[in-house]
This record gives structure tokens, C-alpha cells and sequence, in this order.
């Protein structure tokens, strides 16, 4: 197996720690990760990307090519469009509707659904009100992670396993928040896939 | 198989302490910056500990690294490409004098430019100090190499390069741990022979040096890092460092067969590549950054048969791709999903709330009064304000630039002579400019937007901050009422127009520090309180 995953967003948003997640459920599923990511100018809200690759056999390249990418993760709606080029045809776009404005000329919401709508059944998450609901606004990657669990080709009970270990030194509020929340996010997404 | 996930930056520094260092010497700078902090997070209490704290710049760094090694122990100093421009005149000088301890420069180069003013590559600078120069093109070969640096340089007595570029240094993968290798004892030798470079010491080291280039030829040569992958037909590959990553992705997703030459460890090992050349009509040479090895081989009037950058085989300029290298190697274009119109770009800004922005705004009201409105600044954070809203400053050419430029401007009859520039970059390379401007009694003004770290960086320890800004300045001998301190808020707008109107006025040297904590450090301070080191 070979998934390859764009995590897409912008600087601030905690992108990484999704990725960390990943990672480590991976590392401990006995397969190769490698994930390549954007420190420096851009990490001040700038457009930030992770390149993540995971595969039960020698990973050579740290980057994605383009037309390969089994999922593209997104925490902001427009920057999910902007990798849009890395995307397998049968590739699958999770993102979050929840946009991040901190530039002019920031398209309209509408425009932005009718780009994502073009993918194959993209994911559409309202990701700060379920974070909300799970316990708080920061839990937000949680959901996203949750809702693009079935298209990592991870366990669910592994990426739980790896929330618990990296929010463990919080306590164990913190742990259930993020666990809830990926629950929630794992909900959604199979709800929009019954609904297709 | 126990394997930790670690950047590409952070196996450097595993496989380092690993080798056994007692030091690490460095400036931050994207991307070296996570290999020192690894280090200065994992290295053991007590009397094994690893001297880890930042260096006011790569110059001063690779200077101590090379003090720690003349006593004996090893020593790693870590820079970005463009530090390395700054240590160049102890790193050159370093390969004359040879080492005793242990010495590996890590040098992170920075193709695609995504944080740097150039892509200029190290390996050139290898190449002039005629020192080896090691390139693994992963986590693990970064460990192992790391370690195996430290040996190399006190077999040769030679420093030893360490290149990576980006991807490499801020890619995570498993890395598995050999058993650690304990510190060198103190062993400072008399050698002046070697380490006073008069010129009758310099020419005999010199000539050391170039007898030493075949012995480096014949430890490339059998060198790990320098490997065939067999193949056949008649096109060969030779793949430099990372390169060979998108060589053997696009060889396995295309299931091609041709025989790759991967090198990680020069200088070239003749015998291989004569090999290669022999066996193959046609020679694609990929290498991540400048086609330095490329141009060589091809020589003056252009050897033939040699596919590569300056042939636009591949793109001249810029990092390589897996798709990049798939279009050299004759995969037609593949058809994907163009990024929509409506994607408009999204560059980097200062932070809400950022003291920068405040002094930006103090500063832009200001000089709009002068017809000619000119800010010469430098490298940080506060470069964003090159960007819209702000568009305040109109330099930023290298560390220290700032006072420098500005003082040449003035030199020239420009009225006012503006420099911003910040704290870290200050203690780097600012000082020393400003003591230039006092000695000529040169009219302009510094602002140093002091926010107390290295900012862009992440926040690291920056050399002088607050009061010791200030000492410096008196030291340096600028005049004591025209070190002039604002606090850049929003509420003190009118008061800091104020300060700066006059100091810019003023016919002589003046320094104005804007003196504001970073909002990303404060914000991490207040969630871990810790004592500082």
C-alpha cells in the first residue's frame, strides 16, 4: 500500500499536529512514513502544506508528485483548491468550510463550493461549530483528522491511540476533548458517505 | 525495529551526539535552526552535557567549533547556506589548518529559496576549501553519516561539510539509533606549525592540503554514500544527494531499468563515474541545487551526451520534483487538475498584534513628511513590512545590511538615512557598521525593533536585548541623548512620531529602539513558565 496525503492550511493553524498524528499512528502500524514540511517565512499566516507519505515498503522521495495524492486534508477551504494539481483522479478532498481571511481578495464562499465540487465527493466540514460542540474551538484538527480518517488507510483505534499519547501530558480532559472531537469528525464523514 | 521520528535536521543532531560531540556552535537560520535545538533539548545533564547555547553569528560559531576541536574534542556548527557566506573566512581557513578533535560543518542550503535570498550551493564551498563533503539523501543515511563525519575529519584531520537542503531538514521519517560514542578528553596540542598561518606555516599547510586531494578521492571512492544501483540500456543516471530520491521514485512508479549512480560523498569518486560513462551513451545528471558537478564533467566545450539543468533537461533554477525529474527522463505530460482562478496568493504577514506593525506605523507617518522616504532594513520578521499594508522598507539585502547601506546612502548626500533593523540581526552583524557610522560622524538613523529573540526563526535566544542594546550603542560610542527607547502600541503613536521626527531631524548618528516582547514568545512563556538558561 502507498497512501499519499496533502495536509493543507495556513501558517498558525496547527497543521503539524495533525500530521503528528499521523505519523506516529504509522510509525507504530510498522509502516514507512516520511512527511516533509514548511518551517520559517511562511509559518506567519502565510499558505503552508505538508507533504505525507505512508507505505508498507522503502518511501524514496520526501515530496508528492503531482496527480498522485490519495487525499488531500485541508483546514481552510480555499487552500484546499490551491494543491489541487497533487490530487489522484480518484483522490478525495476533506476540508474544512471555515474560511481564514487575511488577505484581499478572498473569493466568495459560493465560488470556493462550486471549485471543491468539481473534486470526487469532496468532504465538506463544518469544523469549528463541531469543535465547539466537542469542548472547545481548538479541537478543530481533531474533527478534521476524524473526518479524513477512512481515507488514510489507518485504523481508527491506531490515530485514537496516537491522539491519547501526544495530548496525554495535558491531561486527560484534554485527551477526551480530541478524542471526541475525532469521533464527531469520524461521524460526519461517514454520514456524507451513506448520503452518497 | 525501535525507530523515532525525526527530521531530517534532527538526525543530524542525534547522529552528532551520538558521535560524541561536546559542542554545538551555531546562529539560527532556516533551515539549520531545528539541529541546535534538538541538541540543546536532548543533550544529558551533567558532565557529558553538550555546550549548546546560540552564537552571535556563523562566524563566531565556526571560530569556537574550531577552538573546541584545537583542544582535542568535536565540535559541529551548524549554519544556514548564507552563514556560511559569514563563517567562510574561518571555515576556508579551517581546511588550511586542519583540525584535531572532530569538526563537521552542517550546512543547509535552501533551493526554491522558501526562506532565503539566494540558492546559492554549499557544495561549491566544499569544493573551494578542498575539504569532503557528505550528502545523504535520507533520515537514517543523515545519522549514520553524522557519526561517520566525525571520524572521517579526525582520520584526515580535516573539517568535514555536512549538506542538506530543505526538504531533506524538514522532512520527518524513522531513524534508528546506533550505540553512543563517548566524548573525546580534553587534548589541546601545541601546534603552532599548523595553526599560526604566517605565510612560511600557510604554503607548507597548503601544500599538505593538496597532497591530502587523492587520499579524499580514494575514501569517496569506497564510500557508502557513493553507490551503483545496477541497471541496463544505454542512459545512466547520476544522482547527487536528494536528487537520487526523485531518480528512484520515477525509475519504480515507470518501471525503468536504467542504472543509477548515487553520490553522497565528494569529492567525485573517479572510478565509478568513468564506470558509468562507459557503460552508458547517454549521462542525466540531477542535482538539488547548482549544476556544479554537471558543468564539470561536461567541461569547457560541453561534453556531449550530458543531459541536465543547463541543457533544460531539467529546470536551471529551483528545487527538483519528482515530476520534474519524470519529464527528463521522457514521461509525457500527465494531465491534472489545474488550481482554480479564484486561488489568490497568500504571503506571509506579521502577527496580530506584532510590535513591528505599531513601529511600522510610527515610522511610515514619519518619513511620509520627507520627500525623499527611503528604510534601509535586514533580515527578520520585520522584512514583512516590505509587503502591503505597509510597504515601509525598501532594502533587505543580507545580515547586517541595513546601518551599512544606509550609511553609504547618507554618504551620498541621501537625507534622511533610515535603517531598521532587529536585535539578533543587530548583535550578528550590525554592530560593526554602526561603529563605522559613529567614526564618520554620519548623519542618519538606526531603529533597532528590539522585540527581546530571533523571531522568524521561532525564538531563539537572541545575543543582546533591552539595556544591553543600549550599553552597546554608548560603547560603540553614539552620543547618549540620541539613544533614544520607545515602546511600540498602538497608545503610544504620537509619542513615538515624536521621538522618531526628532532623531531622524538630527545630524549625526542616532539610535531609536522599539522595545516590545514578541507576541509568540510572551504567548509561550505565559503557557510554560520556565526559568531562562
Amino acid at each position: 500500500m502507498e497512501i499519499n496525503i496533502i495536509l493543507a492550511g495556513v501558517g498558525g493553524q496547527g497543521i503539524l499536529t495533525i500530521a503528528a498524528v499521523i505519523d506516529m499512528a504509522a510509525l507504530h502500524s510498522g509502516l514507512t512514513v516520511r512527511q516533509a514540511e514548511v518551517h520559517g517565512m511562511s509559518q506567519r499566516g502565510g499558505a503552508v502544506q505538508s507533504h505525507l507519505r505512508i507505505a508498507d515498503r522503502e518511501i524514496y522521495s520526501d515530496l508528492i508528485a503531482e496527480g498522485t495524492a490519495n487525499l488531500i486534508l485541508s483546514v481552510e477551504p480555499l487552500e484546499a483548491l490551491r494543491y489541487l494539481p497533487f490530487l489522484a483522479p480518484d483522490g478525495r478532498v476533506v476540508t474544512s468550510t471555515d474560511p481564514f481571511i487575511n488577505m484581499t481578495g478572498y473569493p466568495e464562499m459560493e465560488e470556493i463550493l462550486t471549485e471543491l465540487g468539481r473534486t470526487f465527493h469532496p468532504v465538506l466540514v463544518n469544523a469549528a461549530e463541531l469543535a465547539r460542540e466537542a469542548g472547545s474551538v481548538r479541537t478543530s484538527n481533531m474533527i478534521m483528522l476524524g473526518a479524513a480518517a477512512r481515507f488514510t488507510g489507518l485504523a481508527p483505534e491506531t490515530l485514537e491511540a496516537s491522539i491519547e499519547k501526544l495530548f496525554q501530558a495535558k491531561g486527560e480532559e484534554v485527551v477526551d476533548m480530541n478524542i471526541r472531537a475525532f469521533r464527531r469528525g469520524a461521524l460526519l464523514s461517514q454520514q456524507q458517505a451513506t448520503a452518497i | 525495529m525501535n525507530k523515532q521520528l525525526l527530521l531530517g535536521a534532527e538526525a543530524i543532531a542525534l547522529g552528532a551526539l551520538d558521535a560524541g560531540i561536546s559542542g554545538v556552535y551555531a546562529y539560527p537560520g532556516t533551515p539549520s535552526t531545528e539541529i541546535t535545538e534538538y541538541i540543546q533539548k536532548h543533550s544529558a545533564p551533567g558532565a557529558d552535557t553538550v555546550r549548546s547555547a546560540w552564537s552571535a553569528n556563523e562566524k563566531t560559531a565556526c571560530e569556537a567549533a574550531l577552538g573546541m576541536s584545537y583542544a582535542g574534542k568535536r565540535s559541529l556548527v551548524c549554519m544556514k547556506h548564507v552563514g556560511l557566506n559569514v563563517a567562510a573566512d574561518a571555515f576556508i581557513n579551517s581546511a588550511i589548518t586542519g583540525v584535531n578533535g572532530g569538526l563537521v560543518v552542517a550546512v543547509a542550503d535552501d533551493p526554491s529559496m522558501h526562506s532565503s535570498q539566494n540558492e546559492q550551493d554549499s557544495r561549491v564551498y566544499g569544493k573551494f576549501a578542498m575539504v569532503p563533503v557528505l550528502e545523504p539523501a535520507s533520515q537514517q543515511e543523515l545519522y549514520l553519516a553524522t557519526r561517520e563525519a566525525f571520524d572521517l575529519s579526525e582520520s584526515l584531520k580535516l573539517p568535514v561539510v555536512l549538506r542538506i537542503t530543505t526538504r531533506l531538514a524538514h522532512s520527518r521519517s524513522g531513524v534508528e539509533q546506533r550505540e553512543p560514542r563517548i566524548q573525546n578528553p580534553l587534548n589541546a596540542l601545541y601546534a603552532p606549525e599548523r595553526f599560526v598561518l604566517m605565510p612560511h606555516n600557510a604554503r607548507r599547510q597548503y601544500q599538505h592540503l593538496l597532497d591530502l586531494q587523492p587520499e579524499l578521492e580514494r575514501r569517496s571512492e569506497t564510500s557508502w554514500l557513493n553507490r551503483l544501483v545496477p541497471g541496463t540500456g544505454s542512459l545512466g543516471v547520476l544522482a547527487f544527494g536528494i536528487a537520487s530520491n526523485y531518480v528512484m521514485e520515477v525509475r519504480r512508479s515507470l518501471g525503468l531499468d536504467f542504472p543509477v549512480l548515487q553520490i553522497g560523498h565528494y569529492p567525485l569518486p573517479r572510478k565509478k563515474i568513468e564506470a558509468l560513462f562507459a557503460a552508458c551513451d547517454t549521462i542525466l545528471v540531477a542535482e538539488e541545487g547548482y549544476p556544479v558537478y554537471e558543468e564539470l564533467l561536461r567541461g569547457f566545450f560541453g561534453g556531449k551526451n550530458i543531459r541536465g539543468r543547463l541543457d533544460g533537461a531539467l529546470p536551471r533554477a529551483g528545487e527538483l520534483t519528482i515530476d520534474s525529474v519524470a519529464r527528463a527522463l521522457g514521461r509525457p505530460d500527465k494531465k491534472v487538475m489545474p488550481v482554480p482562478p479564484i486561488v489568490v496568493n497568500r504571503p506571509p504577514e506579521l502577527c496580530k498584534g506584532c510590535g513591528h506593525r505599531d513601529l511600522y506605523d510610527a515610522l511610515t507617518t514619519v518619513m511620509k513628511r520627507h520627500e525623499a522616504h527611503h528604510v534601509f532594513s535586514d533580515i527578520g520578521c520585520y522584512t514583512l513590512g516590505a509587503l502591503p499594508p505597509f510597504n515601509a522598507i525598501h532594502t533587505c539585502v543580507d545580515m547586517g545590511a541595513s546601518i551599512t547601506m544606509a550609511k553609504g546612502a547618507a554618504d551620498a548626500g541621501l537625507r534622511p538615512a533610515v535603517a531598521v533593523i532587529g536585535d539578533s540581526t543587530f548583535t550578528h552583524s550590525g554592530m560593526t557598521g554602526l561603529l563605522d557610522a559613529v567614526n564618520d560622524r554620519t548623519p542618519m538613523t538606526i531603529i533597532i525593533s528590539d522585540n527581546d529573540t530571533t523571531a522568524m526563526t521561532g525564538g531563539q535566544n537572541s545575543a543582546a536585548n533591552g539595556s544591553r542594546l543600549q550599553a552597546i550603542c554608548r560603547g560603540l560610542g553614539v552620543e547618549e541623548n540620541h539613544i533614544r527607547t520607545i515602546i511600540p502600541l498602538k497608545s503610544h503613536l504620537e509619542e513615538n512620531i515624536a521621538v522618531l521626527s526628532e532623531e531622524i531631524a538630527y545630524e549625526g548618528v542616532s539610535v531609536v529602539i522599539a522595545e516590545r516582547e514578541c507576541i509568540e514568545t510572551a504567548a509561550r512563556r505565559k503557557r510554560n513558565p520556565a526559568p531562562k538558561a
